[in-house]
């Protein structure tokens, strides 16, 4: 399997044959923050226009098809004129936390973008609490909703973002139990070993049944989480025009929409790092041949698509379910998820005391 | 290393939202307009303030919120030592963790689960 630890190396060679031993470090971070920003603009992008052609193709429409060979450059295109037009500062509103509100939802979401294992050896940053500091860092991105729908000194900004605090606070819980279960069963919170680990099998498979349930639940609260597909009624538009962000114009509004699709992303290759096995292929004890040909394709190709799976899972909840009320979302949360999560926490300490896993 | 690492990704994401910012506020166009500034409202002008009391419901639940997620920080060092503490950690860990069900038990009781 391709190693990218040896590209990192090699550019650090060639960086210090060339430059002096003071700034290899420096011309190495601006690599790595020119790495970050490419890989999230392009990834959003990516998703932006999927999420049209789903949607589409759901619906028995075409999608954007005139920009580029099949609409592929729509969503550029759309970024562009996004970049040109005007940040209207609206009368009356909180200009400090109108203006920080963007940064506090991208910098929630470029670190977290900043700390998943893409492939064997390209990982950023890699704690050895990882996972606690996914959860944290995610949770930044609630503060910037509510900033947003607070500054913006409209009512149904102000509706929009309440909803979504109640909801991504609640929802927060049980996707913290449910990493909370695996971590129970891997034993360490760092994210590259938590991938090491499942060489042999992913977790998803070696965890019985109480890792199955975790997985579900931690898809149905991702869904929430990232304020999509039946949980939308943050910026219900029949209801609250955009929530949040009705205020915003031009970029401002682009930095959340961005924002929305890469927590999407984030979700999904969390799912993928802590219950699909991360960018290990798929290998089955005792089948040699089979294990040696899986090893054959490339450790990114198999988290990409891995993530494009579980993406696509989520968008099917979309444009499937109807929207919930909010009683109802807060009843699916406090009622049925929580209490399933405490129990399958239970369960898997008793699968992992007793050892009656893989 | 990997807190400089997460400081270099800290200051990509500020230097994304400024320059972009920046870039944008050089290309757009602007005109003025008095009728351009006001709040978003189907057209129809603002009744009152925006900024007011609001439902207390959602205090609650961010309320409840801060007992669980506060227990999942207590459970996470747990986690990482279920193997080594054993069945005597485990004892412990359900006895916090049932204290802390009851509390939920009687929030539901109470109705403050109920949306209303």
């Amino acid at each position: 399997m391709f190693d990218f630890s040896v590209v990192t190396k090699w550019v650090d060679m060639m960086l210090r044959q060339w430059l002096p031993e003071s700034w290899v470090l420096t011309t190495e971070f601006v690599l790595i923050g020119l790495c970050v920003l490419v890989g999230y603009a392009i990834i959003a992008l990516v998703l932006i226009y999927v999420e049209r052609k789903v949607c589409a193709f759901f619906q028995c429409r075409l999608g954007p098809n005139r920009v580029g060979p099949y609409g592929l450059l729509q969503s550029f295109a759309d970024m562009f004129k996004m970049l040109t037009k005007e940040l209207i500062e609206v009368n009356h509103v909180d200009r400090f936390l109108f203006n920080l509100a963007p940064y506090i939802v991208i910098i929630s979401s470029v670190l977290a973008f900043g700390c998943i294992p893409f492939a064997k050896g390209l990982e950023i940053i890699d704690f050895n609490v990882g996972v606690f500091f996914l959860i944290a860092v995610s949770s930044i991105g609630i503060v910037g909703i509510l900033l947003a729908g607070w500054s913006s000194n409209n009512k149904y900004s102000l509706i929009g973002a309440m909803r979504s605090g109640a909801q991504m606070i609640s929802y927060e819980l049980s996707i913290g139990l449910s990493i909370l279960t695996m971590v129970v069963f891997s034993g360490t919170m760092q994210l590259s070993t938590i991938v090491a680990e499942q060489a042999d099998g992913w977790f998803l498979f070696r965890g019985h049944i109480p890792a199955l349930i975790a997985f579900v639940v931690y898809l149905i609260a991702g869904t929430a989480e990232t304020n999509r597909g039946p949980f939308d009624l943050p910026e219900a538009d029949s209801e609250l025009t955009a929530g949040y962000h009705t205020e915003y114009s031009g970029m401002h509004f682009g930095f959340f929409y961005l924002a929305e699709y890469l927590n999407m992303f984030v979700v999904a290759s969390v799912a993928t790092t802590i219950f699909l096995g991360g960018w290990m292929p798929l290998h089955i004890p005792g089948w040699e041949a089979f294990n040696a040909a899986m090893d054959w394709i490339p450790s990114l190709l198999w988290f990409i698509a891995k993530v494009a799976v579980v993406i696509f899972i989520i968008m099917w909840f979309k444009w499937t379910f109807p929207r919930l009320r909010i009683d109802q979302l807060l009843r699916l949360e406090w009622k049925y998820l929580l209490p399933i999560n405490l129990v399958n926490l239970l369960l898997m300490v008793l699968v992992v005391v007793f050892e009656l896993h893989f | 290393m990997n807190l400089a690492l997460f400081v270099v990704v800290l200051l990509t994401a500020i230097a994304l939202v400024a320059v972009a910012l920046t870039l944008s506020r050089l290309l757009s166009p602007r005109s003025f307009n008095k009728q351009k500034g006001e709040a978003y409202e189907c057209g129809i002008p603002t009744r009152g303030r925006s900024w007011m009391q609001f439902k207390v419901g959602y205090y609650l639940f961010a309320i409840l919120f801060l007992m669980f997620d506060v227990e999942a920080v207590f459970l996470f060092p747990w986690a990482v030592t279920v193997r080594e503490v054993g069945v005597m950690g485990l004892v412990n860990v359900i006895f916090f963790v049932v204290i802390l069900v009851l509390g939920l038990a009687y929030a539901w009781k109470k109705g403050a689960l109920e949306w209303k």
